[in-house]
Formats: structure tokens, C-alpha cells, sequence
């Protein structure tokens, strides 16, 4: 009896280490501190700061993130399942636009990938992605020109992106499909015919307090967003407590939209993604 | 007296997401969202085989079964709706499921044929058309590994105690999930014997 429950306790005991083995066998993801990761010292540190500099400088025009990291390996993974793994954590590019780049190297794997973010997909297609890698990186990697290969690549990509995407363009009809989300004739209904009924039967304060938080409520539903929502009901506590009417109703409201934007990954000393999103896109090579 | 009812609406409510009614709408929302990337993706592949088999068709001629199997797996994926409603039906849903695993193992035994006649390289398009489909595969991998994530978190809410009772009062039942069971069939690629001495060489 004691001896089958030291095997079981043993049995578990094993299992449970060759789990968390498991785990740490996978290589992990390192910090993202700048636009250049080089955990093999491949390159001189001269090399990374021209590249540090040109990477920064196109994030701060374009708004797009483009980050290179060089790893001695991915294994036990793939190249593609830790590349997404490394997106995942590092969430280059902005929260809407999903528009960065990763330019992956696995040393010792003899293997690169670029990682393309679902918002650049478009421009960043499979076929040039891989165009990239067999015709500027692989021959470089090859001789042992990591810099220059890698130069050239981001080069490439940045011409590429730039070409098709400025932020101009992309955040304009972000903005008006936004503010239209919201159903403004309901809202303008509730303020005025509902907080005006509501003041007739409760009394002003007590109206004022329900027109609020229901407009707060159909605010948070649709927006999801803390901010417009407490600003939605502060308009509508201040509409109904004032009680003017119909005067500035829908054009105080509509300007609310104005100021909270924006929120994207901050520059500076250090370098962090802005939220973008990845599906996979993007293409692998080996040399 | 409207304090009080409005505090009794407040408490109404927070209970409800106490619940776990709000991760529920939530998870379910996040299984939709990711299943149709998965159906997505599964979709560009095939827009893509028809392409590819017109592309490699001349120049592997000799290898008439494998475009074969190509050709009636592409048509098999096609004629099963791949609709949203999928995931809640088990029995079309493995249907679809074992009707795309035959599409992936015909496309991967294609590919590796392919690396026989070199004189595809030279074909305009051919490289772009393979690359696409690597990274299509692997856009279907990401997505499918997506979707089993958030139904693993979907049915847990499903089961957990208290968020269950929820669960079977507004009548959200565990979701299908990917099965693991051919996938090994379907995720391991056939080896290759003829071109290792090649690609041994060329890499020295």
C-alpha cells in the first residue's frame, strides 16, 4: 500500500517536472527595449544604431513599426510558431492600423522569416515577403553579411510600406465610422423627450441621475470606451439638470468625439508595440 | 424611493455579470470572431489550388494521380457549406474537418512532388503561387490554434461552477473543438528520399 503511493506520488512528481521541462525548453521571448534585439552579437554595435536609427525614424513619420530580432535558435519550434509567439507578445504596430513588421533571424537554424501584421498584409503580400528573403537576405545570410542583408531588407520593406499606407489615409475614416457608430437619434430622443418626462414625474435631480446613466449605459455599449462614456454622461446629467431644450443638444454631443484619440506606442528612449494584431502572414526561408 | 430602485437595478445587473453572463456573451462573441478567420483562411487556400494545379499541370504531367487527389479534394472542400452555423453541428463539422485534412495532405504531397522538375522555378508566378500557399497554411495554422484557444476558455465557462447554471438557463452548450485525433496524419509531411543527397550537397 505505501509503496504503490510512493509510486504515484513519484509518477506525478516526474510528470509534473517534465511539464514545466517542456515549458522551458521553448525559447523565450525577450524584452522589446529598441527597434534592434540582437541576442547572438552578430552585429557591431555601430551596425545596430544606424539601424536603431533608421527603424525609430520611420515609426515616428509613418507610425508603422518595423523590429529585427536575431536569435541563436527557435528550437524545439518552428521559426513561424515562435515568430508568432514573439508578435503576440511584442504587438508591433498601432491598436487599429495592425501595421508592423518583424524581421526574425534564427542564427544557428540557418532560417529568417518576416512577420507581417494583418494591416500590411495587403502591401506585404506572401509573394514579396518571400521575394525579399530569397533575393536580399538569404544570399547575404549566406556570406555571413548579416548587416547588409538586413539593411537592405528593412529597406525594402520600408519603401514598400511606404508606398501605400501614410497615416493620413488610414486614420480619416477611422474617425467618422467611429462617431457614426453611435445611434444619435436614440440618444437626442432620450435627452430630450425621455429626461423631459422623467423630470415631470421625479423631479429634476432625480431625472437628470436616470437619463444619465441610461445614456451611459447605451454610451458603454457601443463605444466601450470609459472616457466618451463618462463624458456622454456628463452631458446628459448637465442637459437634463439645465434643462434648455433642444438648442445644443446634438452639437455639444458631437464634438465630444474629438479628443480621445490616438494612444499609440510611445517613442523615445525606449520602443514598445502599439497593440497591432498578427494572423500568420508573411513569409519563411532557409539558407 | 427611485434611489432605492435604481440601486436594486444596479445590484440586478452586477449580479448577472457576477454570473458570468458577460464572459459568456464574450467568449461566445471571441469563438465567432476566430472561426471566421478560420473558414477565411481555408477559403484563400482554395482559391488558390485551382491557380496552382493550372501552373504545375504541364510540367508534372507524369504525376496524374497526386493532381488528381488535388483536384477531387478541392472539389470535396467545395461542396460542403462552410457556414458560421458549422461549430454547432458536430456532425458537419468533422465532415468538413476531414474534408479540408484530405485537401492538406494531397496539397503537401503535391508540393514535395513538385521538387522534382526544377524547370518549375522558371515559371513566372510559380514561386509567388508556392509562397502563398506556405503562407496561407500557416495563416490556417495560427487561426486554428486561435479558435481552439478561445473555445477551451468558452467551454470552461460553460462547465465551471457557478457560470454553468448561466450557462444552461440561456441554453449555451460546449462547442466543437478541433480533434487532435488525424491530425498527426495530416500534420506530418511525407518524407523525402530523393532530394536529401541533392540538398546535402548544395549546402556544403
Amino acid at each position: 500500500m505505501f509503496r504503490r503511493c510512493v509510486v504515484i506520488v513519484c509518477s506525478l512528481l516526474i510528470y509534473s517536472v517534465a511539464a514545466v521541462a517542456a515549458e522551458l525548453a521553448q525559447v523565450p521571448v525577450p524584452e522589446l527595449r529598441a527597434p534592434v534585439t540582437d541576442l547572438t552579437q552578430t552585429l557591431t554595435p555601430d551596425q545596430i544604431q544606424i539601424l536603431d536609427r533608421q527603424l525609430r525614424g520611420f515609426s515616428e513619420r509613418t507610425g508603422s513599426q518595423l523590429a529585427i530580432l536575431i536569435v541563436p535558435t527557435t528550437q524545439p519550434e518552428t521559426i513561424e510558431q515562435y515568430s508568432i509567439r514573439v508578435v503576440e507578445t511584442w504587438q508591433l504596430g498601432r491598436k487599429k492600423e495592425d501595421d508592423g513588421v518583424l524581421l526574425l533571424v534564427a542564427k544557428q537554424d540557418h532560417s529568417a522569416r518576416i512577420e507581417v501584421g494583418y494591416g500590411l498584409e495587403g502591401v506585404l503580400t506572401d509573394a514579396t515577403t518571400h521575394r525579399i528573403i530569397r533575393q536580399v537576405m538569404l544570399p547575404n545570410f549566406k556570406a555571413g553579411r548579416f548587416f547588409e542583408g538586413l539593411t537592405e531588407a528593412s529597406t525594402r520593406l520600408m519603401q514598400l510600406i511606404n508606398g501605400e499606407v501614410s497615416p493620413e489615409q488610414v486614420s480619416a475614416p477611422e474617425a467618422d465610422r467611429r462617431g457614426r457608430e453611435l445611434p444619435w437619434p436614440l440618444l437626442i430622443f432620450i435627452a430630450i423627450v425621455g429626461g423631459g418626462l422623467a423630470r415631470v414625474w421625479f423631479g429634476r435631480v432625480a431625472a437628470a441621475v436616470m437619463t444619465a446613466g441610461l445614456i451611459g449605459l447605451i454610451t458603454w455599449l457601443f463605444m466601450g470606451s470609459l472616457l466618451i462614456t463618462l463624458l456622454a454622461i456628463c452631458f446628459a446629467f448637465l442637459f437634463v439638470l439645465g434643462g434648455r431644450g433642444h438648442g445644443w443638444g446634438s452639437g455639444g454631443w458631437a464634438s465630444g468625439g474629438g479628443g480621445w484619440r490616438g494612444g499609440s506606442g510611445g517613442f523615445g528612449g525606449g520602443f514598445s508595440g502599439g497593440g497591432g494584431g498578427f494572423g500568420g502572414g508573411g513569409a519563411s526561408g532557409r539558407w | 424611493m427611485m434611489l432605492m430602485r435604481i440601486i436594486v437595478l444596479g445590484a440586478l445587473l452586477s449580479l448577472l455579470s457576477a454570473c458570468g453572463y458577460n464572459r459568456l456573451q464574450q467568449t461566445d462573441e471571441q469563438i465567432n470572431a476566430d472561426w471566421s478567420e478560420v473558414l477565411n483562411q481555408y477559403q484563400r487556400r482554395a482559391d488558390l489550388v485551382p491557380n496552382l494545379v493550372s501552373v504545375v499541370k504541364g510540367a508534372v504531367q507524369s504525376e496524374k494521380e497526386i493532381l488528381d487527389s488535388v483536384v477531387s479534394a478541392r472539389a470535396k472542400v467545395g461542396s460542403i457549406q462552410a457556414t458560421p452555423e458549422l461549430i454547432n453541428d458536430p456532425q458537419a463539422f468533422s465532415q468538413w474537418q476531414a474534408a479540408q485534412g484530405e485537401l492538406s495532405s494531397a496539397l503537401s504531397k503535391l508540393m514535395v512532388v513538385v521538387e522534382k522538375y526544377p524547370e518549375l522555378k522558371s515559371i513566372a508566378g510559380f514561386t509567388d503561387l508556392q509562397a502563398q500557399l506556405e503562407g496561407t497554411e500557416n495563416r490556417i495554422t495560427v487561426a486554428r490554434n486561435r479558435y481552439i484557444e478561445s473555445v477551451k476558455n468558452y467551454n470552461l465557462i460553460v462547465r465551471q461552477f457557478p457560470s454553468n447554471l448561466t450557462a444552461k438557463m440561456f441554453g449555451y452548450v460546449t462547442k466543437q473543438n478541433f480533434s487532435v485525433q488525424n491530425e498527426p496524419a495530416i500534420a506530418v509531411p511525407p518524407m523525402v528520399e530523393f532530394g536529401m543527397a541533392g540538398v546535402a550537397a548544395s549546402s556544403q
